[in-house]
């Protein structure tokens, strides 16, 4: 089978940015924004075309579904260590492919609306394309420094659109910080990218991940610290997917990057670009599991299940509806983690890995939708705070079912999407790890709540006078939520563990009904504690709150994480270390290059006379040339 | 003479007989119509440089060895005819506008011609006679176009310093070759090859003989007459001397030093050595102060004929693929310079740094080639200069002279700044009273869009490089 035609799929809106970028003055903006969804649709055609292609017309073989690559030699290091450019087919890429494709057709038309009179419309548009190509290139990448390359261009993209209305100082502050803190955490990802290859001599995904492979099979001969390098190097590498998917403790910019237009959230901050994470574990999962034991799988497991703990906390006690949603995100990515570092590799015992990808999928649509809504409220009501919001569901019929929908869905309530792949989940940790199990079960009462908290408060609650009446999205916003609808109730039924699983063979999942019952039990908990106090105007929220009294207050401010990071950033690093360096810097260093540049400069002026414009100088100068060289070359420097 | 001889030389033949031509049209041109020279001039040279494409070239010699040509040879005279291309196209209308109502538009070009076809003769030539008479012949044409604008002084006075100098050089030359001759015996060079040693009289002829082959390339220093010829010419003679004559001169230089010095090298690599960094130095070194556009360009092209010695200092196939490469990189960027210099100054009149402040406001288009051609000049990357100058640095770091790379890099970094000079006058400076727009005429925009085209090809399209260093082979 050839899947060669698969390199368009990033292709397309490379060319839709280049266009856009180029001739962004001379093109009318009703013109860019069909621009971009038709390059976008095109993209999202061959994707769905792919993976129809993948999983039903090409045969299994030995039951296992095949890999593809296709890829050319872009640099060569060594004669044995080469860095690639290529696309490499395999079940999650072409997942990824699916979810990328559709979230990103669904912002680009509803930017279509949302964005409409801005400015820079047409530069958005250019910017998703950017970004479109940028992380298809991260899904479709055949080694670790082609994804390496695309992770860094996901960055920037983040980076330009939190950034896009630069104007505010706030979005810039918050762009800077995302992308620094991303950085940062990148850092180690390259230094593990580095020694895998140093070690295992090979960048390539196929190779590092085949069980009996060499570098799998090698991890035991070198050791560092009491633990094999490529353990070391796996941790460093799961630093650089932390930062991108926000865990705790380098979760601090996600928040924050909600100063971005609300699609832009929608796309990059919950639905595609922060599971780049999940999707790198996933991507070296086989290097996970197998090396010193899964002892690094281990720390992506507790990171995973803390960081969904300690963000679902936070957003029970957040105003900003916007933060609630990130907050929301990190802990659902949490939950991936989570799920991914519980796993086995063959057949069932691979429910852990099955079941992150499962809810990778799921959740993409649900919580795009949930951004979404979040947008077309925010759009009615021009604020992002829930103070402004109450009883909209008079205004906004749309917004409010599918919101209902997706609120249902990430609560876990059945038959909606949510519920299949968090009951995976569940299943997973209750097999592996009880202490993960129950952290992820008090995790899904939580989401319940606070996300039926949110709902409640838009929807209902009081009934704000309005000086706008507010009225309903314009069809390019409430197509994609009602779109984003309909998919948050089916895609749960898509029997997901027959197509991706570890070992690419596929399984036969079954619900597990006790647990099943179990989850969806405290999820309707959680909604019902939530019904109490929010459903109607009441001050019980107010007493509890007071009754928690510092916990709350500490909860409110996310743990004063933001005030560590400044405490050490600015009165450690820049004053203690950057400051004297600076100073070193600029006096000496800077010192010693002007002291260069000036002296050239007055070298320059004194010799300026030689040249005086007589033709006698002139010859002087020439005769005398050829007299000092052949002093010189004839007596002094004989040979 | 055979037909196989006549295409072996149809470079030479074809070139005479199109300046004949042109003298013997001039006549039955009408007076009112003397314009229309230029149109066949430019014409006859299109056509010329087509046939110089022509795959018939192929290794030979011809009368007795006076003559020789090879692949590489052929590959270098017809990058030679598109810089003279180039060149003609962007003096077009100064010839139309001001030198043919004086009545002096077909001699600029027969001049022009034998000037060329005296560098055909010398890189072809195969003993030292023809070398000579090469030499003379591209020279004297050139002092004549020099002081063409005779109008002015300044022109008059450029025309007398090209002469003398040139004068003074090739008598020095000329000694050198004497001496070489005394010692072996033979003005031929595959005879002189053989019998050609180390010792101090054969030192002191090359010497003399390096010295006046020096002047023509301007290195230091042998250079001073190149600022005030290029300051007082007209513009298209300064690019003429600045990249056509000086690219003709490295090669028959680099081709000399490889064959019939070969066994000299251990001398004359370190004379190479010497002269490159004095060279760039002193180039740079005043190409800083420098306001006059021309003469700025002046001492840039001085300066970057010391980084072109970096390439001939390696001594093998790859100096020989990386100079013809830079040359040819080289020329392209100067004529595009000197393009929009001459462009300028045909239209207004200012030559100085200051006049360009606030340029890009007026004229974009002009601007942008501008700061193509001096990123070219400095080797910003991925422009053609960059692969030039990192091809160059490592021809030589090949062979061991990490030092010279190392002041040679020193140079890049001064050079940067005054190119940006330019730049920062053309881009960033206010000017209350900047060159209005204008829109050049058709040739003018045909040469400087060529230069450009050439500028972005040859950095980006690689196996352009891979066919040249297989061309070099001939040399080793």
């Amino acid at each position: 089978m050839n899947f060669n035609y698969v390199i368009l799929i990033p292709l397309i809106p490379l060319a839709v940015f280049l266009l856009l970028g180029i001739f962004y003055k001379k093109i009318k903006p009703a013109v860019s924004g069909y621009i971009g969804v038709f390059g976008l649709l095109t993209s999202t055609v061959l994707s769905y075309y792919t993976a129809f292609q993948y999983f039903f017309v090409q045969e299994k073989v030995d039951g296992v579904y095949q890999t593809f690559v296709s890829k050319t030699t872009w640099m060569n290091f060594t004669d044995t260590l080469a860095i690639d450019m290529g696309i490499l087919i395999d079940p999650i890429s072409v997942m990824m492919l699916i979810v990328v494709s559709t979230i990103s057709l669904m912002v680009h038309i509803y930017s279509r609306g949302y964005m409409k009179g801005d400015e820079g419309y047409t530069k958005f548009f250019a910017f998703l394309g950017l970004f479109s190509f940028s992380m298809f290139g991260l899904v479709l990448a055949t080694n670790l420094f082609q994804i390496y390359i695309f992770w860094e261009l996901v960055g920037v993209s983040s980076f330009l659109l939190i950034g896009y209305y630069y104007t505010k100082p706030s979005a810039v502050a918050a762009s800077k910080k995302a992308f620094i803190v991303t950085r940062f955490a990148d850092l180690g990802f390259l230094i593990g990218i580095l020694i895998v290859g140093y070690y295992t001599g090979t960048y390539d995904f196929e190779t590092l991940n085949n069980p009996e492979g060499n570098a799998i099979l090698s991890w035991a001969s070198t050791s560092f610290m009491g633990l094999s390098v490529l353990t070391w190097a796996l941790i460093l590498i799961f630093i650089g997917g932390a930062g991108k998917s926000a865990m705790f403790p380098l979760h601090i910019w996600l928040p924050d990057a909600m100063e971005g237009p609300t699609p832009v959230s929608a796309l990059i901050h919950a639905a595609t670009m922060v599971v780049a994470g999940v999707y790198l574990v996933a991507r070296l999962f086989p290097m996970y599991y197998f090396v010193e034991d899964g002892f690094a799988l281990n720390v992506v497991a507790y990171v995973g299940g803390f960081s969904s703990l300690f963000a679902a906390i936070i957003a029970v006690t957040q105003n900003d509806i916007k933060r609630v949603l990130a907050f929301s995100t990190m802990s659902q990515l949490g939950y991936m983690m989570m799920a991914l570092g519980v796993s086995g590799y063959d057949g069932h015992e691979g429910v852990g890995y099955m079941a992150s990808m499962f809810h990778l999928f799921t959740h993409a649509m649900f919580k795009a939708l949930l951004f979404l809504g979040a947008g077309s409220v925010i759009h009615a009501v021009h604020s992002n705070y829930l103070k402004d919001m109450g009883g909209l569901r008079k205004y906004m019929p749309i917004t409010n079912i599918t919101f209902l929908i997706a609120a249902l869905a990430i609560s876990g309530v059945p038959p909606f999407a949510g519920f299949w792949s968090k009951d995976e989940i569940l299943v997973a940790a209750f097999e592996h790890n009880k202490l993960l199990y129950f952290v992820g079960l008090f995790v899904a009462g939580l989401t319940a709540f606070y996300m039926f908290r949110i709902y409640f408060g838009i929807f209902w609650g009081k009934d704000t006078q309005y000086k706008h009446a507010p009225h309903e999205s314009p069809i390019a916003m409430t197509f994609p939520l009602m779109f984003l609808g309909a998919l948050s109730v089916v895609v749960g039924l898509i029997p997901f563990s027959e197509f991706v699983t570890a070992d690419k063979a596929g399984f036969v999942a079954h619900l597990n009904y006790p647990l099943a019952a179990i989850a969806v039990g405290v999820g309707v908990v959680g909604i019902i504690l939530s019904y109490i106090f929010y459903k109607k105007e009441n001050d019980l929220a107010e007493k509890f709150s007071k009754a928690f009294g510092v916990f709350y207050k500490w909860t409110f401010n996310k743990f004063y994480f933001d005030e560590i990071y400044l405490f050490v950033t600015r009165k450690i690093i820049f004053n203690r270390i950057s400051a004297p360096i600076a100073y070193f810097d600029k006096k000496y260093v800077d010192g010693f290059m002007e002291g260069m540049g000036n002296k050239t400069v007055v070298v320059s002026e004194k010799i300026k006379g030689i040249q005086s414009g007589k033709f006698q100088d002139y010859a002087f100068a020439f005769l005398a040339g050829f007299v000092i060289l052949a002093m010189v070359f004839i007596y002094l420097w004989t040979k | 003479m055979n037909l196989s001889s006549f295409l072996i030389m149809r470079h030479e033949i074809l070139l005479l007989a199109i300046a004949l031509l042109l003298l013997v049209a001039e006549i039955f041109i009408s007076k009112n119509k003397k314009g229309s020279i230029v149109h066949l001039a430019i014409f006859l040279f299109g056509i010329h440089t087509v046939i110089g494409f022509l795959p018939l070239g192929e290794t030979s010699i011809l009368f007795g060895g006076m003559f020789q040509t090879n692949n590489l040879i052929h590959f270098f005279k017809n990058v030679l005819n598109i810089g003279v291309f180039i060149l003609l196209l962007q003096s077009a209308d100064w010839i139309q506008e001001k030198i043919v109502e004086q009545e002096k538009g077909t001699e600029f070009f027969v001049l022009l011609f034998f000037s060329l076809l005296g560098m055909y003769f010398m890189i072809s030539s195969g003993d030292f006679l023809m070398f000579y008479l090469g030499l003379e012949l591209s020279t004297l044409p050139a002092a004549a176009l020099a002081a063409y604008e005779t109008s002015k002084r300044i022109s008059s006075e450029a025309g007398i310093k090209l002469i003398l100098s040139a004068a003074l050089a090739s008598g020095v030359s000329l000694f050198g070759i004497s001496l070489l001759y005394a010692t072996s015996g033979s003005i031929y060079f595959n005879e002189i090859i053989e019998v050609i040693s180390l010792n101090n009289l054969t030192i002191l002829g090359f010497i003399l003989f390096f010295t006046g082959l020096s002047f023509k390339i301007s290195l230091v220093p042998f250079h001073f007459w190149t600022a005030d010829v290029y300051e007082g010419a007209p513009i298209n003679v300064s690019s003429y001397l600045s990249v056509i004559s000086k690219g003709a001169a490295t090669f028959i230089l680099m081709i000399l030093l490889f064959t019939v010095f070969k066994s000299l090298m251990p001398v004359w690599e370190n004379i190479v050595y010497v002269v490159a960094l004095a060279t760039m130095f002193i180039g740079n070194l005043f190409a800083l102060r420098q306001q006059n556009m021309k003469r700025f360009l002046a001492f840039s092209s001085i300066a970057q004929a010391g980084f072109i010695l970096l390439g001939l200092i390696a001594g093998d196939q790859l100096g020989t693929a990386t100079v013809v490469y830079f040359v040819m990189i080289y020329i392209f960027s100067n004529l595009a310079a000197f393009g929009v210099v001459q462009a300028i100054s045909l239209k207004t009149g200012k030559e100085t740094m200051d006049d360009y402040n606030g340029l890009y406001r007026t004229n974009p288009n002009l601007s942008l080639i501008m700061m193509l051609a001096l990123f070219s000049l400095a080797g910003i990357p991925p422009i053609a200069g960059f692969f030039g100058k990192i091809f160059l640095f490592t021809a030589a770091a090949s062979k061991g002279y990490y030092l010279l790379v190392f002041l040679a890099v020193v140079n890049v970094t001064i050079s940067l700044y005054y190119y940006l000079l330019v730049i920062r006058a053309m881009f960033i400076r206010q000017n209350e009273n900047p060159i209005p727009y204008f829109k050049n005429k058709l040739y003018m925009r045909l040469g400087l869009l060529i230069t450009v085209i050439g500028i972005l090809v040859l950095g980006l399209y690689s196996p352009l490089y891979d066919y040249i260093y297989e061309l070099s082979s001939v040399f080793n």
